[in-house]
């Protein structure tokens, strides 16, 4: 079995935004076979890791498996958030870029079957 | 007669939204029965706090009378059409008052304009000692923030807005209520839903939560943006709700943007926390139980909303005075601009130390370098690469230390490195700081009003 690593964004889309000094990332799968992909793989203390530079304080992870999503909430994410935080992104909006560049090791096989080809419909 | 189905649009997502959006959707949708209009973000009543203190007859969102003007020649043509809207901000009768002037000028003497009060809560913060006051997201007490609260407003929910309805309201402007109770509100009044019918108002809940933030459930902000026809003339959402509860989002013909189940995923996990306790003041919702389902170009229907009693507290958002903070940006260009740009940043802040000043906090970005989210990716700087924006914010309880900060800045343009643009702004602002505190109160503390005045 061959390895691949890809971005996050090969296989799922996102969005963020800010709830007081903490922020959610929703991550949602193109399809149940990246769902089921991103249910054992995307946990909560990998993307918590991913974020240690923003010093978040628990990150919890819900499933939502009727949307193929994940939701990601990262609690005193944003050193303050909105009036009070310092950085330029005091909202959290550029959290949802950002895990989508988290590289993901995913089998070939299933990539291959995860990816999204298609056109909007 | 009672209609099957009820179309709510939504033509602002915060104060400073698009002035013309209302009027273009209207336009649009001539069939539209509601048009909500949301302008209150967590801290929106901090800044409206301090206009109130100047001048006792502001203290609310001032962009809505003109968005009430640019719908005067619906009205004046015969229009049904209702809105309804959070723009009351601190001060929804002086809204209403400014709102009534020019409809009468106009001679829409017809429209009567309901007015929801009741949601501030800041005597109550400022005079009461309770645990309930403690902050929800870090238990801290109230305590030592008392004093320097500016505004607490608990989050009222759909039933006043139903009633100014059910009494013949044809605009509605509310202080503080949950932004998706714009929605619930004219589901409850037109279908005449019982409040305990918890599924159905789960339903108008999410159904809120979609259209709250307008674009952003049409494509605006959506991951695959680039790929939306159209960007420029994005359309506004539209909600079609049904007797039994479900509903379609979709927006008007002929408008830029899209609706599929893409962006109305993305905008349903929009700033949510636990999707099993989704809590607002009219339902608990659980998204856990949706589907959603392609019905044509632009529309997707949703169903199987649940819901629950809501809690027997209402959230309150309130924000207090903490300290001051300034902002400078600065281009650096050339050789090495990352190293420069941090470079320059600690010689601005050890001048503002040997005048006397020790920041008492600070961040130094280099835009361009990844530091929108700093440490989290390493971008390899190209050695094409050679410019970046250096910010540098820093905050203070002396606003006198940030005076000194905001004079230094502008030095590095002659001691600085070669290359350093963007000066022409001006010195940065020295701007307060409102500090954000959620917290509970008891449902009997809060007394909503509803008044229905004649214009």
């Amino acid at each position: 079995m061959t390895i691949e690593i890809v971005h996050l964004g090969k296989i799922a889309y996102a969005r963020s935004g800010d709830k007081g000094s903490s922020a959610n990332v929703g991550v949602i799968a193109y399809n149940s076979q990246a769902y089921e992909f991103l249910l054992d793989y995307l946990t909560a203390e990998k993307v918590h890791e991913y974020f240690l530079p923003l010093a978040p304080r628990k990150t919890t992870r819900y499933e939502l498996s009727n949307l193929w999503a994940l939701n990601f909430v990262l609690e005193g994410v944003l050193a303050g958030g909105g009036s009070q935080s310092l950085r330029y992104d005091s909202q959290g909006k550029a959290l949802g870029q950002a895990l989508l560049e988290m590289p993901i090791e995913i089998p070939t096989q299933i990539l291959y079957r995860c990816c999204y080809e298609g056109e909007i419909q | 007669m009672k209609k099957d189905i009820l179309r709510i649009g939504n033509a602002s997502a915060f104060w400073g939204d698009s002035p013309h959006a209302p009027a273009n959707l209207v336009g649009q949708q001539p069939d539209l029965d509601y048009l909500t209009l949301d302008y209150l973000a967590e801290v929106s009543m901090s800044i409206m706090a301090i206009q109130r203190e100047k001048d006792p007859s502001k203290g609310y969102a001032e962009d809505f009378v003109n968005v009430v003007s640019s719908l005067i020649p619906f009205w004046q043509k015969g229009s049904l059409l209702k809105v309804i809207t959070n723009a009351g901000g601190l001060n929804p009768h002086a809204c209403a008052k400014a709102c009534a002037q020019i409809l009468s000028q106009a001679g829409c003497n017809h429209l009567k304009i309901g007015v929801v009060a009741g949601d501030d809560v800041l005597l109550i913060l400022r005079n009461q000692d309770q645990p309930s006051f403690n902050n929800l997201e870090t238990n801290e007490p109230l305590k030592k923030n008392r004093k320097n609260l500016v505004s607490a407003n608990a989050y009222l929910g759909a039933k006043p807005i139903a009633e100014a309805l059910q009494r013949s309201a044809d605009i509605v402007i509310t202080g503080r209520v949950a932004d998706p109770s714009l929605t619930v509100g004219p589901c409850v009044a037109h279908f005449k839903w019982e409040w305990d019918d918890y599924d159905r108002i789960a339903a108008a809940t999410i159904a809120g939560h979609l259209i709250e933030c307008g674009t952003q459930v049409t494509g605006g902000i959506s991951t695959r943006w680039m790929e939306l026809p159209d960007p420029a003339t994005i359309g506004f959402p539209v909600v079609e709700m049904s007797s039994d509860g479900s509903f379609v989002i979709t927006k008007p013909q002929q408008t830029g943007g899209r609706v599929t189940e893409e962006t109305v995923k993305e905008q349903l996990l929009y700033e949510i926390g636990d999707p099993d306790q989704y809590i607002s003041p009219d339902a608990i919702v659980s998204f856990l139980s949706l589907t959603l389902q392609k019905e044509g170009k632009d529309r997707i229907k949703i169903s199987g909303a649940k819901g629950r009693a809501p809690p027997s507290t209402y959230k309150v958002s309130a924000t207090y005075r903490d300290g001051f903070k300034a902002e400078a940006m600065l281009g650096i260009y050339g050789q090495e601009s990352a190293k420069k740009a941090r470079l320059c940043g600690e010689i601005i802040l050890s001048k503002v130390r040997k005048a006397g000043y020790e920041i008492e906090r600070f961040h130094l970005e280099c835009l361009g370098q990844g530091d929108i989210v700093p440490g989290v990716l390493h971008i390899p700087s190209p050695p094409a690469l050679k410019e970046c924006i250096l910010r540098i914010c820093v905050s203070d309880h002396r606003k006198e230390a940030l005076e000194c900060f905001s004079k230094e800045i502008a030095s590095l343009v002659t001691c600085g490195p070669q290359g350093v643009v963007g000066y022409t702004i001006g010195r940065p602002k020295c701007r307060p700081i409102f500090g954000y505190w959620p917290c509970l109160i008891d449902n009997s503390h809060v007394k909503p009003c509803v008044e229905v005045l004649s214009i």
